[in-house]
């Protein structure tokens, strides 16, 4: 076993942040009570639930969704070891990694929630602010530190700014959700979709080397989504905690109140104007500088990722497993510190039992040189510093707890929100629907097609966009329709999405019925394998054809409508009666919907 | 071998186990299969898969089984496992149903006594046959019958023990959920007292209340929260032993939650 052959025991590092507060525990705990007993409000109740951490689930108020936030996805194994354990206790025996690096419990009792949290705490973990109008987990690229692209390992910022703004009296109570996005590159994070998007960089002055960001406000996905604007050309690293602060005021000054639809500071930043809103920023950001207290700093903590020994684990040359290349071409990605790899484990839409957590925690202490594991934006969880020489057998080990499947770090690894497995305002199984992409694409071996690497797929289950579609390049948002009185799940496809540099939102294209959804994807593969130029890729070419600079014959959105438009042909129910249905159900589709609580 | 103690709390610690072993004050029941008690077991321990039990559980087959087992009126028992305590707890509350006072429950499972360190043998004691009597103890029986009639009126809390995605897709109506695993601790089949009342008392359920345990079919896993319930000393539970593969089989009436496609969510 590698554990033994370790030359030094790493498994044993602790995080040096403690999230958690006991007391909130005992007082979830009491207040759950207090609005049992019709002493509180259901208003007033579901405030302070989301404040921490626990969300509504669907059609019903005896349970919550425990929202546990990791900041900067960085994740211990005795911490996944204490959620395996309470997703046994409490939850359905496994856990959901979420796009934002979040770890969630679904259908916990209600009265049970404190116990989590209170449990939660004996590792240092907190739900608080996970949901409500607070400043939300703080992310940050799952690469940050190993990216040979970064400037510099934006990883310990985000943690000091998740640190400072945590239970920060500026920002409990803000017109909306916040959100905060720190990446290594432009590829590798999702800078431009959020409140505020962080870019490191370096700048030279008079020889001398100075750490900053790009900035980018006023992104984010909705009903209505914005792509948001950079601050301005260098935000050094002592702006960033007044800059941070100066937005966030503005936002629960000026933020709409009342207009729950639209009160995401995306709206504020469209309504002002960019460069009001520019220039109110920076006006803001004097005055906070000025009347600050020199006390007022973030604690940026370097050391965390020090890595303290460069011997692989596995002396002795196990025998290459079947799959193994496979799986290493499109999961692997290699650091910029020679000799090291980031390992990213495919879930099907982010769903993951308790005995797997407690396989990943065991493969981080054995095989991770830095001893934590780092949550992914796309329903995904990376392990890093995994020496070349340790691949084959961490790839054996994965194997054997089921985690091996290929396609992390391509299309294959549809995205999917929770739909109607929990959420109160979906409309269809949004969720199922990832799976059962996932599962076609790897039967098909499309994991392995290197056209379609870079290429994405999100689906959500409502016109909400918790599963990203807008910034897939193939998206697609759940509702419902109907032929006669009989109604059917209906996904709105949108096409040419991306979250990097040149970010856009994707062009809805058709709508299409929930069991034609993997036919018509499978359609746009083959028309680009047709249509495609050498060395072209499937995002390439559908990027063309949204900005309508593709030359063949099809080149344009009318043009793939038309393409798949037999695929759109709704039969009768008795023609064809799972036509009807959504995936993992058998009974007639209706949709049924209770209050969200996004706006709550 | 003959204190004819009455435990309220039928929960013994391994320490505790210990020197009545050295005693040799205590007849030892390993419920595993009988290839992994050959394998290697808690000294002095017999076997009894539970399967032996389940082929027939009619009192004067479990009596039988006792009096095979060198059991008799007065013998001091204890029963391990190495399934997180739901098969063992079985077993003590077959006992305890023929009218056994002087039965306990291990506070570990077989892997965790040997994670602890303790020793195991593979010495397999011999059993002097005896006869064990029948004396019903009906209050800690729910039958279908008696669980219908009741089961709504106040002060009654009916507890279904399986795990959370089995009871939303079908329970009995009025029944809430404590998955068996919330029982347990790290390192013990049981939650320490304090913590285990806590957890009542969040969920509103009164130490007072009559409290009815079912799991899937066979009354193991909800055998476990039965004792769980006893280990805080509460005065009135029963275990309801056919549990819902009986009441289904039945045709007894199920609720379920219902517009959510929560299965879709596992990952096993």
């Amino acid at each position: 076993m590698a554990q033994q052959l370790r030359p030094s025991k790493r498994g044993s590092k602790k995080p040096n942040i403690d999230w958690s507060r006991r007391e909130e525990a005992d007082n979830f705990a009491n207040t759950v009570k207090l609005f049992r007993q019709g002493k509180i409000d259901q208003n007033t109740f579901r405030r302070f639930r989301l404040q921490h951490g626990a969300y509504g689930t669907r059609m019903t108020d005896d349970y919550a969704m425990v929202r546990i936030k990791i900041p900067a996805g960085q994740i211990y194994p005795h911490q996944l070891e204490k959620i395996a354990h309470l997703s046994e206790m409490y939850s359905i025996g496994g856990a959901h990694f979420s796009t934002r690096e979040n770890i969630q419990l679904h259908w916990v009792v209600l009265e049970d929630v404190s116990e989590i949290m209170y449990a939660l705490a004996d590792v240092g973990l907190t739900s608080r602010e996970a949901c409500g109008n607070t400043v939300r987990n703080v992310m940050c690229s799952p690469l940050s530190g190993v990216c040979d692209k970064e400037a510099f390992d934006a990883t310990p910022y985000a943690l000091a700014v998740a640190k400072f703004l945590l239970r920060n009296p500026l920002n409990q109570a803000l017109p909306r959700k916040f959100k905060f996005n720190f990446t290594c590159c432009e590829k590798h994070g999702m800078i431009r979709i959020v409140d505020v998007g962080l870019l490191p960089q370096l700048r030279e002055i008079s020889g001398e080397k100075q750490k900053g960001f790009k900035i980018f406000l006023g992104g984010g996905l909705g009903n209505r989504s914005f792509v948001g604007h950079q601050l301005e050309e260098f935000t050094s690293e002592e702006d960033l905690l007044y800059t941070s602060i100066a937005v966030l005021r503005i936002f629960d000054r000026m933020g709409d109140r009342k207009n729950m639809a639209r009160n995401r500071m995306r709206y504020l930043v469209n309504d002002m104007g960019w460069e009001k809103f520019q220039n109110l920023v920076l006006k803001e950001r004097a005055l906070v500088r000025s009347t600050q207290s020199v006390i007022v700093k973030l604690k940026i903590n370097d050391s965390d990722n020090e890595i303290k020994s460069s011997i692989s684990v596995s002396n002795e040359s196990s025998s290459v497993p079947d799959g193994f290349a496979r799986w290493k071409n499109t999961n692997v990605v290699r650091q910029k510190q020679k000799g090291y790899n980031s390992v990213s484990i495919a879930l099907e839409s982010g769903d993951i039992s308790a005995t797997q957590l407690r396989s990943i925690a065991q493969l981080i202490s054995d095989f991770s040189g830095e001893c934590f594991g780092r949550n992914g934006f796309s329903q995904n969880i990376v392990l890093r510093y995994i020496h070349d020489d340790d691949l084959t057998n961490l790839y054996s080990q994965l194997i054997e707890s089921g985690l091996a499947k290929t396609g992390s770090l391509t299309m294959a690894s549809a995205v999917g929100c929770t739909g109607t497995t929990s959420c109160n305002l979906a409309l269809t199984n949004s969720h199922r629907l990832s799976k059962e992409i996932q599962r076609k694409f790897l039967e098909l071996n499309l994991d392995e097609d290197d056209d379609l690497r870079d290429s994405t797929i999100k689906i959500s289950g409502c016109p909400n966009s918790c599963g990203q579609h807008e910034i897939a390049t193939i998206g697609f948002y759940g509702g419902g329709a109907r032929l006669g009185k009989d109604m059917f799940p209906n996904y709105t496809m949108s096409l040419g999405g991306r979250f990097d540099e040149s970010s856009m939102l994707g062009h809805h294209t058709a709508r299409i019925p929930v069991k034609r959804v993997i036919p018509v994807i499978l359609k746009i593969i083959e028309l680009f394998k047709k249509y495609k130029k050498p060395d072209d890729t499937l995002s390439k070419w559908i990027d063309r054809i949204v900005h309508g600079n593709e030359s063949s014959e099809i080149n344009s959105v009318e043009g793939i409508k038309k393409a798949i438009s037999n695929l759109l042909i709704v039969p009768t129910k008795q023609e064809d009666s799972d036509f009807y249905n959504d995936y993992g159900s058998d009974t007639s589709y209706h949709t049924i919907t209770g209050k969200g609580e996004c706006a709550a | 071998m003959c204190s004819m103690t009455n435990h309220d709390t039928p929960i013994i610690d391994h320490n505790s186990l210990l020197d009545e072993i050295k005693k040799n004050n205590v007849r030892i029941i390993d419920v595993r299969r009988k290839e992994e008690y050959e394998d290697g077991h808690i000294t002095n321990s017999v076997n009894l898969p539970l399967a032996k039990l389940l082929n027939d559980d009619s009192p004067e087959n479990i009596a039988k089984i006792a009096g095979e087992l060198g059991i008799s009126d007065n013998t001091s028992v204890v029963v391990y496992d190495d399934t997180f305590g739901a098969l063992s707890s079985r077993i003590v509350w077959a006992l305890q149903y023929i009218g056994h006072t002087d039965v306990r429950l291990l506070d570990v499972t077989f892997s965790q006594w040997k994670q602890l360190g303790l020793e195991t043998t593979t010495k397999i004691p011999d059993i002097a046959k005896t006869i064990h009597s029948i004396n019903i103890k009906p209050e800690i029986m729910a039958t279908v019958d008696y669980l219908e009639k009741i089961k709504d009126k106040k002060n009654v809390v009916v507890i279904d023990n399986r795990e959370r995605l089995n009871f939303l897709e079908q329970h009995i109506p009025g029944a809430i959920n404590i998955p068996y695993r919330t029982l347990s601790t790290e390192g013990r089949i049981i939650r320490n007292k304090e913590s285990m009342r806590n957890l009542l008392k969040n969920r509103g359920i009164p130490e007072d209340a009559e409290i009815i345990t079912y799991c899937g079919s066979v009354g193991t896993l909800s055998g476990l929260a039965y004792y769980a319930l006893k280990s805080i000393g509460l005065p009135n539970v029963k275990l309801y032993v056919h549990s819902f593969k009986e009441w289904k089989k039945l045709e007894k009436p199920i609720d379920k939650q219902e517009n959510a496609s929560y299965w879709d969510l596992s990952a096993d």
